[in-house]
């Protein structure tokens, strides 16, 4: 069972979760290494996400779109500031225009993940701190319909549970 | 623009911007704990009187304090839902990382990396 916790810091514009997982420091680092197996897991689900490119380096940038459920595509972009691998990666993270590339004039969001074996687990602890509180009610309105989504299922559940 | 936390960008925008500074989130720490006067706020800071009403200024347009005139005194209290308001926006961030931190957990259990 995965342990996740969180901490946030609403003055400083900061979360961090921590979560430990029953897998090698390796294995972790690969579902951000590789974009097949990162589309699974970044962003909310009902927004899926498409790498259509992944430099994972340092100095190296990612292009990234999501789609809705509405049909809309978010894109975003990444770039690796700090590399250690299979130990820690720094990387900002930021909204793009249409055509894909970074806005101009939006600050990206800094992300910092270390990796940390224990015993047979490996410990990840990721940093988010926004610098931009726009850019954090973007993220969270797209969280939102998530949380909704995520609801009516549960009542969905209920409801067909009840009726049996 | 509809915003699901019931803050606009620029309310947000006002929020975070009185909080980043250490001196505001003092005196909001103090209105939080008990209502304070602005002149009993300005003994505590090494600063003149219109300086502390400066700050005091900045967390009212952030609607994180209000201020209500008592004879001479201003008295400035916490206005804790707009508090509650900027903590839900990272409530709701923290709920999708979490979901995240689910889905690896079940790609690393799913070793041959088929869809779940």
């Amino acid at each position: 069972m995965t342990v996740i916790t969180t901490i946030k810091d609403v003055e400083n514009l900061t979360l961090t979760l921590v979560a430990q997982f029953d897998a090698t420091p390796d294995r972790v680092w690969e579902v951000w290494e590789d974009p097949r197996k990162l589309e699974q897991w970044w962003g909310p689900p009902t927004f899926p996400a498409t790498f259509t490119r992944h430099d994972f380096v340092v100095g190296g940038e990612s292009r990234y779109f999501m789609t809705g459920p509405a049909g809309e595509t978010p894109r975003g972009w990444w770039r690796i500031d700090a590399i250690d691998k299979p130990r820690r990666v720094d990387f900002a993270n930021g909204l793009a225009g249409d055509d894909g590339e970074p806005a101009p004039g939006v600050e990206p969001m800094i992300g910092y993940v270390t990796f940390e074996a224990i015993d047979s687990d490996t410990r990840m602890t990721a940093v988010t701190h926004f610098i931009d509180a726009a850019q954090m009610q973007t993220m969270v309105d797209m969280g939102m319909q998530e949380g909704m989504t995520q609801a009516i299922g549960q009542i969905d559940a209920l409801l067909s549970s009840a009726s049996v | 623009m509809v915003v699901a936390s019931g803050l606009t960008e620029d309310q947000t925008d006002r929020i975070f911007g009185a909080l980043a500074d250490s001196t505001r989130r003092d005196i909001l720490g103090r209105a939080i704990g008990h209502e304070q006067s602005i002149s009993a706020l300005a003994r505590q800071y090494a600063m003149s009187f219109a300086a502390v009403q400066k700050h005091v200024t900045v967390l009212e347009r952030a609607t994180l304090v209000t201020k209500e005139r008592r004879g001479r005194e201003q008295i400035v209290h916490a206005n804790r839902s707009t508090l509650g308001e900027a903590a839900t926006l990272l409530d709701n961030y923290e709920q999708l990382w979490v979901q995240s931190a689910k889905r690896i957990a079940d790609i690393l259990a799913n070793p041959k990396g088929e869809p779940t």
